[in-house]
């Protein structure tokens, strides 16, 4: 549940670089999200008609505060974002370093105060440090979104390790995934892991097909959800022979 | 009196932040609206005058990720 909200697909999915408008529609509808993320930006060509795109997508809206430095621009920015999506969803970027795109954790905690007592959704995109996310939970956030790898890199799941411990750490508290991821595949990882959702963009929109990217990253995603909840199986040091000895011939 | 409307000198005659968005043809109910860097909801446009120096930023919904 993401703020009292049911998600089916457990995709969410970017809007921006994407060929054409035509192409991004078409990725959505073949991704199965029901969530798609967008910004606000001074008014340039094609307004118009990216707002009827969004709206004749169906999804759910999830504005983001990208490019925002500070607590203040990023408030500001949600504030617009709620007047004109009509949502109080939002997805809370406070960028740390122009380089890397690594979020401040201090102004995120900031930022997410001021929003939550203000009646907003927060989806705040932070690291996988777990007292940064018990700070934003502290702060009114319901949702934890860690990064997967630094922005449109593509790296996947850069610190496995530490975001399984995050999500044992976080037991009941919706973590999405949200960018770094490359392949399918490591969506499906995060997934596997028990990670309630994946939001990425780059990766279908910057693909040779991004209509097929969607689709495949829609399949992998509902694998790996499905994977999560039949339970995998440990793995092992030693090999274990999954045809039984019982029965065999002697043929020596 | 000259503004800075979306980062760029602006030479306006209009009296309010309401006036500016309608003469520049901007679609009122489609944007959001800060002054110096503070929220302006729709609702309270009208009663923002404008004043020499003011930034004003206009956005629309754009692609984002």
């Amino acid at each position: 549940m993401f703020y009292g909200v049911n998600l089916k697909s457990r995709l969410m999915l970017g809007t921006a670089q994407y060929p054409s408008p035509a192409i991004l529609a078409e990725a959505i509808a073949a991704s199965g999200t029901e969530v798609i993320t967008v910004s606000l930006r001074r008014e340039g060509t094609g307004g118009t008609a990216f707002r009827d795109l969004i709206r004749a997508s169906g999804c759910r809206i999830l504005p983001n505060t990208a490019g925002c430095h500070t607590a203040k621009e990023a408030i500001t920015t949600a504030h617009m974002a709620r007047e004109v999506f009509g949502t109080n969803w939002i997805k809370l970027e406070v960028i740390g370093h122009a380089d890397t795109l690594q979020p401040d954790p201090f102004a995120l905690v900031e930022a997410a105060r001021v929003l939550c007592a203000d009646g907003f959704d927060v989806f705040p995109y932070t690291t996988e440090d777990l007292i940064v996310g018990e700070k934003l939970l502290e702060a009114g956030c319901q949702v934890l979104m860690p990064w997967g790898a630094p922005i449109g890199s593509g790296q996947g799941l850069r610190n496995a390790a530490g975001l399984e411990t995050m999500r044992a750490h976080f037991n009941g508290v919706p973590l999405v995934v949200d960018a770094g991821i490359g392949a399918p595949s490591q969506a499906a990882r995060a997934m596997e892991m028990g990670f309630d959702a994946v939001l990425l963009n780059t990766a279908v929109a910057k693909a040779v097909d991004p209509v097929g990217m969607a689709r495949a990253f829609g399949n992998a995603v509902e694998a790996g959800q499905m994977a999560y909840s039949a339970g995998l199986m440990p793995p092992r040091d030693m090999a274990s022979a999954s045809t039984p000895i019982f029965g065999m011939a002697e043929l020596a | 009196m000259q503004v800075e409307l979306n980062g760029k000198p602006f030479e306006t005659d209009a009296a309010t932040l309401a006036d500016l968005i309608d003469a520049e043809g901007f679609e009122a109910p489609c944007v959001a609206t800060a002054v110096d860097g503070i929220f302006v909801p729709r609702a309270t446009r009208a009663s923002v005058s404008l004043t020499e120096g003011l930034r004003i930023e206009v956005l629309s919904p754009m692609q984002g990720g």
